[in-house]
């Protein structure tokens, strides 16, 4: 059995715009690979597919050996693949400790039960304590979400999904909306990360993608055009001409 | 570590001492009422009914989210079942509460299957259309239900077989305090529980919920069911005290009124219920006894005071008014 992600003939198109075109993907574990490409390329609707968000129109998805092409979004997650998201989603009235809890609670299959305490799991709480330690956040706490600056907003994203122990971690533009002077606190989060979780990271931050990734995928028109290490990306003439030629022309 | 989970308290959290002494405070409020007011038990019995009712529209609107305007669907349902069950079956006022919690649990989760797969407006609508096509059910069908007549004929037995139900109303009214006091009790510990959490998780946001794994919609069915049953206890409580169930615990004003109540009082933390519906209803007895005919301009007064200087209702007066002073120009 192969461990890790294997996506063969990906394909997805709303009417007649195609936006995800015959996508092969591995992502095994231990991997930090990086998905670029100018906007509108379909890279976030190609994470959506992974996660179940969006259904393709053809194709297969195997998560070790397993197809769970069928699978809705929650059980996606269930089975080990959690996502960021490009604009920070969480639970912003709820405390940064609540937010990571609830996920824990979720992933321990706990958050049915109606006549326990939600803080009552001493275990739970020591591994919150542990991923607000992890990323920093023990100072903000007790604070509800949305009293915090987006840099932190984003860490607790990370911390929340981490929480669900995924195997396959895909981060949507992790960067985004993050004051450039902020920058390195999320670099050196994800560099963090346990070695043995596969990372995804979709990111127009280039300073930041080639920090963290060792492999680059080019997704242009939805469609993988190529695939290295950053050198030789970098080194990629159609990738300067088609992608980092046309930004630096902007 | 150790101190950092010692200061970890849920800020909706179960029996902290202040809240227990507000919990306390306000059975002591429900004792008092019964020998301040002895006139007024009937009006205050139906005060204690309305509080479930509006608890429950609480759990499903304050805390999962959930916008109905058809929440007298459920509490008819349990009104209906337990009266017919009552008239038909057994007179057992315990037995009868069970019914229509399960009457009421029953139609919001069938209910629950087809609104839950809508959201905002559309949702709103279902809703109401439950509640209207049960009240229309409820009016043709006349030899089962009473029609427009009401269901007639409920007399029930004493409570234990020790307490009977008097003309004045003073069985009734312990009954129902004694069971709304068990409903909050219940509703306190389920809102603190991984269940309440993921409720208001829901309610903050559904997609992040499906991102860490939640099936949110079975997860919101589940809370509507529950929220039925409560609702239910409420319904069967006021057939088996006014002993009549009438087409106007299926219809829209209930839902109606209801919503506001739990709008003046605050939504999510269940106190906003008992406030509100006690707000409202006292209101509602006092002004409708000066002028029946426009008392709903003083509710409609108050209601636009709330919504404008009390977005958190007059559960969050207090804060209000701290705010305010700490405040200097």
């Amino acid at each position: 059995m192969t461990s890790g992600l294997d996506i063969t003939g990906l394909c997805k198109s709303f009417g007649g715009i195609i936006v995800a075109n015959n996508i092969d993907f591995t992502l095994r574990p231990g991997d930090r690979k990086a998905l670029i490409g100018p906007n509108g390329a379909g890279k976030t609707t190609f994470a959506n597919l992974i996660t179940g968000f969006l259904a393709p129109s053809a194709g297969t998805l195997h998560l070790d050996g397993r197809n769970i092409i069928n699978l809705k979004e929650a059980k996606r997650v269930k089975a080990g693949i959690a996502k960021t998201f490009q604009i920070t989603t969480l639970f912003k009235r709820m405390s940064v400790r609540e937010n990571i809890r609830l996920a824990i609670l979720e992933r321990e299959g706990k958050s049915f039960r109606w006549f326990a305490k939600d803080n009552g799991y001493s275990d739970i709480e020591e591994e919150i304590e542990q991923l607000l330690e992890q990323f920093s956040l023990q100072s903000s706490a007790a604070d509800e979400v949305h009293e915090l600056a987006y840099g932190r907003q984003r860490l607790v994203e990370m911390a929340l999904t981490l929480a669900l122990k995924p195997r396959i971690l895909i981060l949507d533009e992790p960067s985004a909306g993050v004051p450039a002077s902020d920058s390195h606190i999320i670099t050196d989060a994800i560099e963090r990360l346990p070695e043995d979780l596969s990372v995804l990271i979709i990111e127009h931050d280039m300073n930041l993608v080639f920090k963290v990734a060792r492999k680059i995928v080019v997704l242009v028109n939805g469609a993988i055009l190529t695939e290295g290490t950053p050198g030789e990306i970098a080194g990629n003439q159609q990738v300067r001409d088609l992608y980092l030629g046309a930004r630096h022309e902007h | 570590m150790d101190t950092a989970i010692r200061q970890n308290r849920p800020r909706h959290g179960l029996l902290t001492f202040r809240r227990l002494y507000l919990d306390l405070a306000l059975i002591g409020a429900g004792i008092a009422a019964f020998f301040l007011f002895p006139d007024s038990l009937g009006f205050l019995t139906r005060v204690l009914i309305m509080i479930i009712m509006v608890l429950s529209l609480d759990l499903v609107l304050g805390y999962a989210g959930i916008a109905t305007l058809g929440h007298a669907a459920l509490f008819g349902s349990g009104a209906y079942a337990a009266g017919l069950f009552a008239v038909n079956f057994s007179a057992d006022p315990l037995l009868g509460l069970a019914v229509g919690a399960v009457a009421g649990a029953v139609i919001a989760f069938v209910s629950g299957l087809i609104l839950l797969r809508a959201q905002s407006l559309t949702l709103l609508m279902l809703s109401i259309a439950v509640a209207q096509i049960l009240q229309e059910i409820a009016s043709k069908e006349r030899a089962i239900t009473g029609g427009s007549d009401g269901l007639l004929g409920i007399s029930m037995e004493p409570i234990f077989g020790i307490y009977a139900f008097d003309f004045v109303g003073q069985t009734g009214y312990w009954y129902a305090l004694t069971v709304l006091t068990a409903v909050f009790v219940l509703l306190k510990i389920i809102v603190a529980s991984p269940f309440g959490l993921a409720a208001r998780g829901i309610h903050e946001s559904a997609e992040r919920m499906r991102a860490i794994g939640t099936p949110v919609y079975w997860r919101l069915v589940a809370i509507y069911t529950l929220a039925g049953g409560v609702a239910g206890i409420g319904g069967a409580l006021s057939a088996q005290v006014t002993e009549l169930v009438s087409l106007d615990a299926l219809g829209f004003s209930l839902s109606a009124e209801a919503l506001i109540m739990l709008i003046l009082g605050g939504l999510g933390r269940l106190y906003g219920a008992i406030f509100g519906t006690v707000i409202f209803m006292t209101i509602h007895h006092l002004a409708a006894s000066v002028d029946p005919f426009n008392w709903l301009f003083v509710i409609g007064a108050l209601v636009l005071i709330v919504v404008y200087f009390l977005p958190e209702g007059f559960i969050g007066l207090p804060a209000r008014a701290r705010k305010l002073m700490r405040w200097s120009p």
